[in-house]
């Protein structure tokens, strides 16, 4: 790479590097010579927010003020009028399968169910399994590995293994050699909406690929929480009775809940909030479509500012209440440490 | 209810790591066993192995006429007391009590009885609502005896159950357990590390050293008759007086003075061992003075033990606790000759 051109504006350069820094120890100095001269009863009330300051500003710069424009613009028109409840009703309406209903059937419904039980069921099944192996660590590397893929890359791999020929054709998809293998016809798994057009076979082909990538994060959160189980439960259990499924029912899960609500909630975050993968492998055609990818599209191809900022708000919307939820979940968890 | 048979027991974890090497004990139906010794001696592990929860690499342990070297824990009919108490969290005292008769599907009305019976036994009527987590630890204690006792299993194991409370309330818990035992009239075994709880609680005593059993015997009679060095010097508190001696027919020569033993023994070396309340300030016909040079003096209001040289050996004396000494000060003390004690210096058997 060429750097000269930042040579070139050494002025520049300096005043980042230096003057960043200076400005924030300007900040914490000045501001605690202020608070020193506060009475003594103030002084503990005022100095948090001191520290906390800079986050906040940054947090307010990059999150919040941007979400409040955005809201603003869901009301107006790409010239900046006033219009109302007009782009949600032009993104709502034409339910079910038109406008953004596909979307929103995609996000809130199928990835956010089937995503989710997939994730967890994967991932809490892997790490009992996977608990008391000679290899554990050898083993769970390996499920842990596709976190280390970029979604890009995952659905570019995961295309290879869908990729589909007409009949007769070789099949170059490591799916479809297996499935003309048993004298099946090829399937398109992208671009066929099994059952009748409702989209599931190939929105359930996109849930796979992330399945896949993020099955061993779920795995190592729930085999730290299986872990952290005392083995001397599990004796007394043994020794009261019970079989290994009944404890793993009555002991373990129980005992597990608390973080597989956390895991789930956080599930249904990314699952809402999913973009790469559907982008990368159908942008969005044959009925995948999802929200994330919809205000992307609305965006930067159609540049219809405004429509995009109504269907953000919409993604917002169904995020903020499981926010909440995985927040408290995981304070309450953190409590009972 | 049933008696317990270690028959050649062995468990061996690798080629060279053995933790428990040919245990034989029998317990007796309704008999209060204590298996002591110190830490990894494998007294736990000779319990475990009892429990279910570990393999028996060798010999056979029987409940009652039946093997159960391959039955599996849930299916041996015992109880078990943690020294964490293993508790479930996340089930109410209620349940952690309940959990083992829904185990062996008794119905409703049965486990309600049973459970609320212990609990009024343990004293823990009113907290049946509330988590572990609410109790403090004397009653977690009493809901994992709960926990044991609603199934009159056939024995009951319970492994180091009082390290975890405080010195008093292990003092109540063990007169507690002992009633417990009488109540029951259950087997019940007993693993711990501190000899005190041995002594007071056991009908007999079994002691364990590097994976090898001892001696079994009833309380007085170890303390009496220890069989080797190893048992003499772990039971009792303070621990019994180990001087090297040197014998010839029926006296014993130690470095400050010299015993008449009650038999004549082999001459060579030894090592006679007395405990500390057989040394005290009383001097009668069989009393042998000693003098001795005190180094600390430990006065407890019922006792006082005296800590001091004989000779060229360290010696512990209990004498009377109005007896005025000060550290520095030369004793004349008298060694009761009826309990002496003659270790072999190369076997550490016990001679007499």
């Amino acid at each position: 790479m060429d750097f000269s051109v930042l040579l070139q504006d050494i002025p520049t350069l300096l005043v980042v590097i230096l003057g960043v820094p200076a400005l924030l120890v300007g900040y914490i100095v000045g501001a605690e010579f202020l608070v020193r001269r506060l009475p003594d009863k103030n002084r503990p009330q005022v100095r948090p927010w001191i520290w906390v300051g800079p986050a906040l500003a940054m947090v307010a710069a990059i999150l919040f003020i941007p979400a409040i424009a955005t809201f603003i613009q869901s009301f107006q028109d790409n010239h900046g009028n006033f219009v109302g409840f007009q782009n949600y009703q032009t993104q709502l309406s034409g339910f079910p399968s038109s406008g953004a209903w596909i979307a929103i059937r995609n996000s809130i419904i199928i990835w956010l169910v089937i995503y989710m039980i997939l994730v967890l069921t994967f991932g809490l099944t892997m790490a009992v399994l996977f608990d008391r192996i000679q290899y554990e660590t050898v083993v769970k590397s390996l499920i842990f590995m596709p976190m280390a893929i970029s979604s890009v890359a995952s659905g570019v791999i995961w295309k290879f293994m869908y990729w589909y020929q007409p009949v007769g054709a070789n099949q170059t998809g490591t799916l479809n050699a297996v499935v003309t293998f048993f004298h099946h016809d090829p399937v398109a798994w992208l671009q066929d909406q099994w059952p009748g057009g409702l989209a599931i076979l190939n929105n359930l082909a996109l849930i796979t690929v992330a399945t896949w990538g993020l099955t061993g994060f779920s795995m190592v959160i729930l085999s730290a929480a299986l872990k952290g189980i005392p083995g001397d439960l599990l004796e007394a259990a043994r020794v009261d009775g019970a079989g290994e499924i009944t404890i793993f029912r009555r002991v373990i899960f129980p005992l597990m809940m608390p973080t597989v609500v956390v895991v789930g909630t956080t599930l249904v975050i990314f699952a809402i909030k999913v973009f790469d993968v559907p982008y990368v492998m159908t942008n969005g055609n044959f009925n995948t479509d999802v929200l994330a990818l919809r205000m992307y599209n609305l965006l930067y191809l159609s540049h219809n500012n405004a429509a995009a900022a109504a269907v953000a708000i919409v993604l917002l919307i169904a995020v903020v209440p499981v926010l909440i939820f995985n927040l408290r979940q995981f304070r309450a968890v953190e409590a009972r440490r | 209810m049933a008696s317990v048979t270690y028959d050649h027991v062995v468990k061996r974890y690798t080629a060279d790591v053995t933790v428990v090497k040919d245990f034989n004990v029998e317990i007796k139906d309704k008999e209060f066993m204590v298996l002591v010794g110190p830490s990894g001696c494998g007294k736990s592990t000779a319990l475990r192995m009892l429990a279910g929860l570990e393999a028996i690499t060798e010999g056979q342990i029987r409940i009652g006429d039946r093997v159960v070297n391959n039955v599996a824990a849930k299916d041996r009919d015992i109880a078990m007391v943690f020294q964490s108490y293993a508790l479930y969290p996340h089930m109410s005292v209620y349940d952690n009590m309940a959990f083992p008769l829904q185990m062996a599907h008794m119905p409703k009305t049965e486990i309600d009885k049973r459970v609320k019976n212990a609990s009024r036994i343990l004293g823990l009527d009113n907290f049946l609502k509330r988590k572990p987590r609410a109790l403090s630890g004397g009653q977690r204690q009493r809901v994992a005896l709960g926990r044991a006792i609603v199934r009159s299993p056939k024995v009951f194991l319970l492994d180091e159950p009082l390290s975890n409370l405080d010195a008093k309330l292990r003092g109540q818990t063990r007169i507690e357990l002992q009633k417990l035992h009488r109540d029951l009239e259950t087997t019940f075994i007993y693993v711990t590390h501190d000899q005190v709880e041995a002594m007071t609680m056991g009908d007999r005593i079994a002691i364990m050293n590097a994976g090898i059993l001892q001696q079994v015997g009833t309380p007085g009679d170890i303390y009496d008759h220890p069989a080797n060095l190893f048992v003499a010097g772990f039971i009792g508190s303070p621990t019994m007086n180990f001087v090297p001696v040197t014998t010839s027919d029926s006296t014993a020569k130690a470095s400050g003075f010299d015993v008449k033993l009650p038999k004549s023994v082999p001459a060579g070396k030894a090592t006679l061992g007395f405990r500390p309340e057989t040394l005290t300030d009383r001097i009668g016909d069989q009393h042998n003075a000693i003098d001795m040079s005190v180094d600390v003096v430990e006065r407890l209001g019922s006792d006082q033990f005296l800590y001091g040289q004989v000779g060229s050996d360290s010696v512990t004396a209990r004498v009377d606790p109005k007896m005025k000494v000060e550290p520095g000060d030369k004793v004349r003390l008298g060694l009761d000759t009826r309990s002496l004690h003659l270790f072999d210096a190369e076997t550490e058997l016990a001679q007499f």
